[in-house]
């Protein structure tokens, strides 16, 4: 018993010294993991840029499971971490569970909406991005049939594919987007094999270009597509380096330049409201590098500007999934 | 859906019934020597593991098939020592493997290459590459038989036949060998066997290191084969799958080959046709194929459909009476 009370308080001790940390921020990603090559990776790099231009530390934490959510967003409250940014969109409950009880504390959550005083909900206009790839696809395809594998059945990854079809059948009306999901668990997020066999199964449909919106399951996709020699898109991150010459791009998300800013900001943060990642704002986009220059094509990449223009303009409106559960060019 | 459709459904659902059928056999002869075994799951994390590792710092795909069969092989001898030798719960045993093969696979795997529990990807001879059976470009144009020969038969990688081909041998060996005949007797009534003479530890641990090696090679397909490289958490609960297709099976081989290639095809035509329209009528969502699995094992297992009655003495350790 007397052994069991010095070792209490030994961790009563260790907690204590813990909470007196410096006010640093704080990044919590999701089951894929800081380096899924994806979204999670791109919310990382955010980090680490900001790490190494200021010459400051953060903390981070990687979840295991669902159950350890609210647990992680106290801890790092109670540790004094602020601001603290979560990267994912099921932090959303948890969050609001526990936002209330650290007024002091600013909270900054990526993909999803938390309503409350302390929390700034940074959401991403994916349908936008994921027009351009589309658009992209379809001139790229011969056969005149594409692909879409997503991760996780939610409207989030239907919005990806909504946005992509929308730009596909903006260039070529008569092409056949087939569209799958991996799954309907977090497990879907981490699932190459899965991810593999459901490329094989859209390309023995005809499918000529795949794109993968499903974190680490990507992985999978894009392997397959390079060793069937088709052509794949990349999501979150600029995947293009993954297998130079076999990627068409990759429909970024800009989830590091919101941990950057919220990083520099610090406790200045603006909270209680909404910010909308736009392409207007550089919030998402495609990626162009060394790797995929000769996929892309002059006429592709002046089709595809001048939508994004479009876009930004107001001209062209792309239907968003999440307004109304419903995409206008294709069924789930 | 046309005639090479068909062929090409199948085709996927011969890649997608290996590795349920390798670990399905793997299960059968630990199930069959009276020791459960959850653990499958985590033999196959750690052989993927280790394979993709291996296979990528020898450029061996051959190399890494052999390690990951070791990882495998020293996961059931942890396995076969905590329920054999010390009798403890076999359940716990092997949930207990499970979470360590997931555990020691991202942290070991985050130390070496610092790609978050991924292994670098696999290229050239790291991975293995398909096999073109003989003529089977010559016959391609022959009707009928000549897609089912050169989509469906030819064109896998080397484990698909292994695969298969271990089917007859599993069923030669259980049913027609010495081994074989101990083996069943050791999972109905151990104590007959002993009093024949014959080890029941050792028979136990015989079929333990059998488990391991088919375990191991089925992780290595995983990672080496269908993947090329190891990501966390890759095997997906297909270690599960595996051991409710062997429940399906009732401890049988040839039915267990039948079970993983009806839980393959459901895979496969989920993934092809995700909502499947029936005359106009109604639809039936992509959510219920995959379920399909699960539910079949249940009724199964409710006694609906014939009667699964496991090996007699599956789960208990042996007590050598003094």
């Amino acid at each position: 018993m007397t052994l069991m009370t010095k070792f209490l308080g030994a961790s009563a001790a260790l907690a204590l010294s813990a909470g007196a940390a410096l006010a640093d921020p704080a990044i919590i990603f999701d089951l894929g993991g800081k380096f899924d090559k994806s979204f999670n990776e791109s919310a990382h790099n955010g980090a680490q840029r900001w790490a190494e231009e200021t010459g400051e530390s953060y903390n981070e934490f990687e979840i295991q499971s669902d159950a350890q959510r609210e647990q992680a967003i106290r801890r790092f409250a109670e540790n004094g971490n602020n601001p603290v940014v979560m990267a994912g969109f099921s932090w959303a409950t948890p969050l609001a569970e526990a936002a209330g009880d650290y007024p002091d504390t600013k909270f900054v959550i990526i993909d999803g909406v938390v309503e409350a005083e302390n929390v700034q909900s940074v959401l991403f206009a994916e349908e936008q991005g994921s027009y351009l790839v589309g658009m992209m696809a379809a001139m790229a395809s011969e056969s005149g049939t594409v692909g879409f594998i997503g991760g996780m059945d939610i409207p989030l990854i239907r919005n990806f594919a909504c946005g992509y079809a929308q730009g596909v059948k903006a260039v070529n009306e008569d092409a056949e987007v087939i569209a799958n999901m991996t799954g309907t668990t977090p497990a879907a997020w981490n699932d190459p094999v899965k991810g593999s066999e459901l490329t094989r199964a859209q390309i023995s449909q005809g499918a000529d270009v795949v794109y993968a919106a499903a974190g680490g399951t990507g992985v999978g996709v894009l392997q397959t597509a390079a060793d069937e020699g088709i052509l794949s898109i990349g999501v979150d991150s600029n995947q293009n380096y993954l297998h130079p010459g076999q990627v068409l791009t990759s429909m970024m998300k800009r989830v590091d330049n919101v941990v950057y800013q919220s990083f520099m900001t610090g406790e200045d943060i603006e909270t209680g409201g909404l910010r909308i990642m736009t392409l207007d704002n550089g919030g998402v986009g495609y990626a162009l590098d060394e790797n995929n220059a000769e996929l892309v094509t002059d006429e592709m990449k002046a089709a595809v500007d001048e939508a994004a223009a479009a876009i930004a303009a107001g001209e062209i409106s792309v239907h968003n999934y999440n307004s109304d559960e419903s995409c206008p060019v294709m069924s789930f | 859906m046309d005639f090479l459709q068909f062929i090409l459904t199948l085709d996927s659902t011969l890649r997608l019934s290996t590795v349920l059928l390798l670990a399905c056999l793997a299960g059968l002869f630990s199930e069959r020597s009276g020791i459960v075994d959850i653990g499958l799951e985590g033999k196959m994390l750690i052989s993927a593991f280790v394979a993709a590792a291996i296979a990528y710092e020898t450029g061996s795909v051959w190399m890494g098939l052999a390690a990951g069969m070791l990882a495998s092989l020293i996961f059931a001898m942890i396995h076969g020592v905590a329920s054999i030798i010390y009798r403890g719960d076999q359940i716990i045993s092997g949930v207990a493997l499970n979470f360590l093969a997931s555990g020691l696979t991202v942290v070991v795997g985050d130390a070496l290459y610092r790609q978050g529990g991924q292994t670098p990807t696999l290229a050239g001879s790291a991975r293995f590459s398909e096999i073109t059976l003989p003529f089977a470009d010559a016959l391609r144009d022959v009707p009928i038989l000549g897609p089912i020969y050169s989509e469906l038969i030819s064109g896998h990688k080397p484990l698909v036949y292994v695969a298969f081909l271990a089917v007859p041998l599993v069923w030669w060996v259980l049913f027609r060998t010495r081994f074989g005949l101990r083996l069943r007797a050791v999972g109905e009534n151990p104590s007959s066997v002993d009093t024949a003479g014959v080890s029941v530890v050792g028979m136990r641990f015989k079929a333990l290191l059998i488990t391991g090696l088919l375990c191991g090679i089925a992780g290595a397909y995983l990672s080496t084969s269908q993947a090329a490289g190891f990501g966390k958490e890759m095997t997906a609960g297909r270690g599960y799958i595996a051991l409710a297709a062997l429940i399906f099976a009732k401890w049988r081989p040839l039915h267990a080959m039948g079970a993983c290639l009806l839980f393959g095809l459901l895979e496969a035509v989920s993934n092809l046709y995700p909502n499947i329209d029936v005359f106009g009528l109604f639809t039936i969502p992509v959510q219920f194929t995959q379920t399909l699995p699960y539910i079949l094992t249940v009724i199964i297992l409710g006694g609906f459909i014939g009667r699964a009655m496991p090996p007699n003495a599956i789960g208990q350790p042996y007590v050598k009476e003094r």
